[in-house]
């Protein structure tokens, strides 16, 4: 209990200083206007939300929850406004959008289009049908439509991109020669590629024992992947940091001033 | 013989250390300001040439597909992407696949576009179309008809309405682009954009990525995405080559991932002190037999 009350008054006596110091206008006053009021909200919630890093605490978990609530009604009204209104709507019926929310859309469309735009309205309702007991089955027919569709084009798409396009990027001449010379850096490059390659794929040929030539070979292929995830790891720890840095930037520069 | 509770909040202690060094090494470099002059890499220098050599007038597909999490590392390169462009008097055709990507693209407008650029005018040189859902089947369809996938722009004026819109008139599909730049945050990104437009559609890609997803776009530099920026320090690559091509950009506001460099250096090398000391009192620990192998 003792702890709880210095931990408050020590928290209180911090915010009265700040709001001196805002008044003072060394800082940004809360009062002056709305950015600068979620200057403070932000400011705030960054503190409740790093604050975890000493202990789990109630500020953090009223932070999450915030979150959870602020993003399902931004998706609700966005997903609203950019896509039920402009794409459904304005093709079912535009009278609608063009009236009530002064969109720019064509009124005069033919009673073809509206029917075709009917069919991914009713397979919208069909999924809400999901909501009671009896109606999972024929939402599934929608989910079987979403599962289709999406699968058909990222076949395509990895296919081409991916599938044919890597290994044909992987298949390079093993002596650079550039501008009527040899060059040793990108001949370097091109065997260290190719013979990487080579090892990782030998690391996942199960069908033989690995001992002899091939378990050195598969070796290095397992030292390359290793490299390869601390390569990854570093980037990770890089976009943390990362992400540290913007944060304090915004508290001593945009809210406290300081820099 | 220590007890596990003794153990636990000894490891605790020291995890707290960590944290506090760490925001040290991140808050003394920037209130002093330290920062390091960057050398860019051949990617990098890659996406530089190629926004270089677009003509004047050229059509740019600029998607802004990262979200206030993401910010920190690819908002410098998404600024420094749009200033580059308007130096080169590209046409800018803004959009986003994220929900969360329309505050970025008006932070844009905002901060750089009216103030920086003010003979750039809506409607005909640059153009918000706002947030679409869908992914990449989104992008799939823009690949045949550019209006259907985005049929209003971000005030839900028609795309089709060339009259208010002009700088809809030369687009038809991706094909109608010169170029497109991914400031990619995640998913939907720069492969979905690599995948479904670039290679299909033929035309050239450069983006940047956050550091997290770098590694896994690698494979497709060069040959199909032309340069990538890795993180925040990609984007202070970009901004160092941006200042000597253009000196009279020598401002504060154009030099925010260079700044961020110094905390960023500062840390790094605290974590690989830490790394190194944590190894030590391992090694030794182990050699008087204090831990298991």
């Amino acid at each position: 209990m003792t702890r709880r009350l210095i931990v408050a008054i020590i928290a209180l006596t911090l915010l009265l200083m700040l709001l001196i110091r805002a008044s003072s206008g060394a800082m940004v006053n809360p009062f002056m206007d709305y950015e600068s009021l979620g200057k403070w909200v932000a400011a705030v919630l960054t503190l409740c939300t790093l604050s975890f890093l000493y202990s789990d605490n109630p500020f953090y978990r009223f932070c999450e929850h915030v979150l959870v609530g602020v993003t399902a009604a931004y998706w609700m009204v966005l997903g609203f406004w950019r896509t039920i209104v402009p794409k459904l709507l304005a093709n079912v019926v535009p009278e609608i959008p063009a009236y009530f929310f002064n969109m720019d859309t064509p009124v005069t469309v033919s009673l073809i289009h509206r029917l075709i735009y009917c069919v991914p309205l009713g397979l919208g309702l069909l999924l809400l049908v999901r909501l009671h007991p009896r109606g999972r089955s024929i939402s599934a027919w929608t989910l079987a439509f979403i599962l289709g569709t999406t699968a058909g084009l990222r076949l395509f798409g990895h296919l081409e991109a991916d599938f044919m396009a890597q290994i044909q990027n992987s298949i390079t001449p093993l002596v650079s020669v550039a501008e009527g010379g040899f060059n040793l850096g990108r001949t370097f490059n091109a065997f260290l590629i190719t013979g990487g390659l080579v090892c990782c794929l030998f690391y996942f040929y199960f069908s033989r024992d690995s001992d002899g030539a091939l378990g050195r070979v598969s070796k290095f292929g397992l030292w390359i992947l290793m490299l390869t995830f601390g390569a990854g790891f570093g980037f990770t720890v890089m976009g943390r940091i990362a992400l540290l840095v913007g944060r304090v930037e915004f508290l001593l520069q945009d809210w406290l001033g300081f820099i | 013989m220590v007890s596990l509770a003794e153990l636990a909040r000894e490891r605790l202690a020291g995890r707290r250390l960590i944290y506090l060094c760490i925001l040290l090494s991140v808050t003394v470099p920037m209130i002093w300001k330290i920062s390091f002059k960057e050398h860019a890499s051949p990617m990098v220098k890659n996406v530089f040439d190629q926004v270089e050599s677009l003509p004047p007038g050229a059509r740019v597909l600029l998607v802004f597909d990262f979200d206030p999490g993401t910010e920190p590392e690819i908002k410098p390169m998404s600024d420094a992407f749009t200033r580059h462009l308007c130096l080169k008097g590209a046409k800018l055709y803004c959009l986003t696949l994220w929900p969360t990507g329309p505050v970025e693209i008006d932070k844009v407008i905002r901060n750089v576009l009216t103030p920086e650029f003010p003979d750039y005018y809506y409607g005909a040189d640059y153009i918000n179309l706002g947030f679409v859902s869908g992914d990449e089947a989104i992008i799939a369809v823009a690949l045949t008809s550019f209006q259907k996938a985005f049929p209003t722009d971000a005030h839900n004026i028609s795309t089709s309405d060339t009259k208010r819109l002009p700088i809809m008139k030369w687009v038809e599909n991706i094909r109608s682009f010169n170029l497109i730049i991914e400031c990619s945050g995640g998913y939907p990104g720069l492969p979905e954009w690599i995948r479904y437009a670039a290679v299909p559609g033929g035309v050239p890609i450069v983006g940047g990525s956050v550091a997290v997803g770098t590694p896994e776009l690698f494979p497709y530099v060069p040959d199909q995405c032309v340069g990538l920026l890795a993180g925040l320090k990609g984007a202070a690559e970009y901004e160092q080559l941006l200042l000597e091509r253009y000196p009279l950009l020598e401002r504060p506001e154009c030099r925010v991932a260079l700044d961020r460099m110094g905390p960023q250096t500062v840390a790094h090398l605290a974590i690989i002190l830490f790394i190194i000391i944590g190894n030590g009192i391992y090694l030794s620990q182990k050699r008087r037999g204090r831990v298991g192998t």
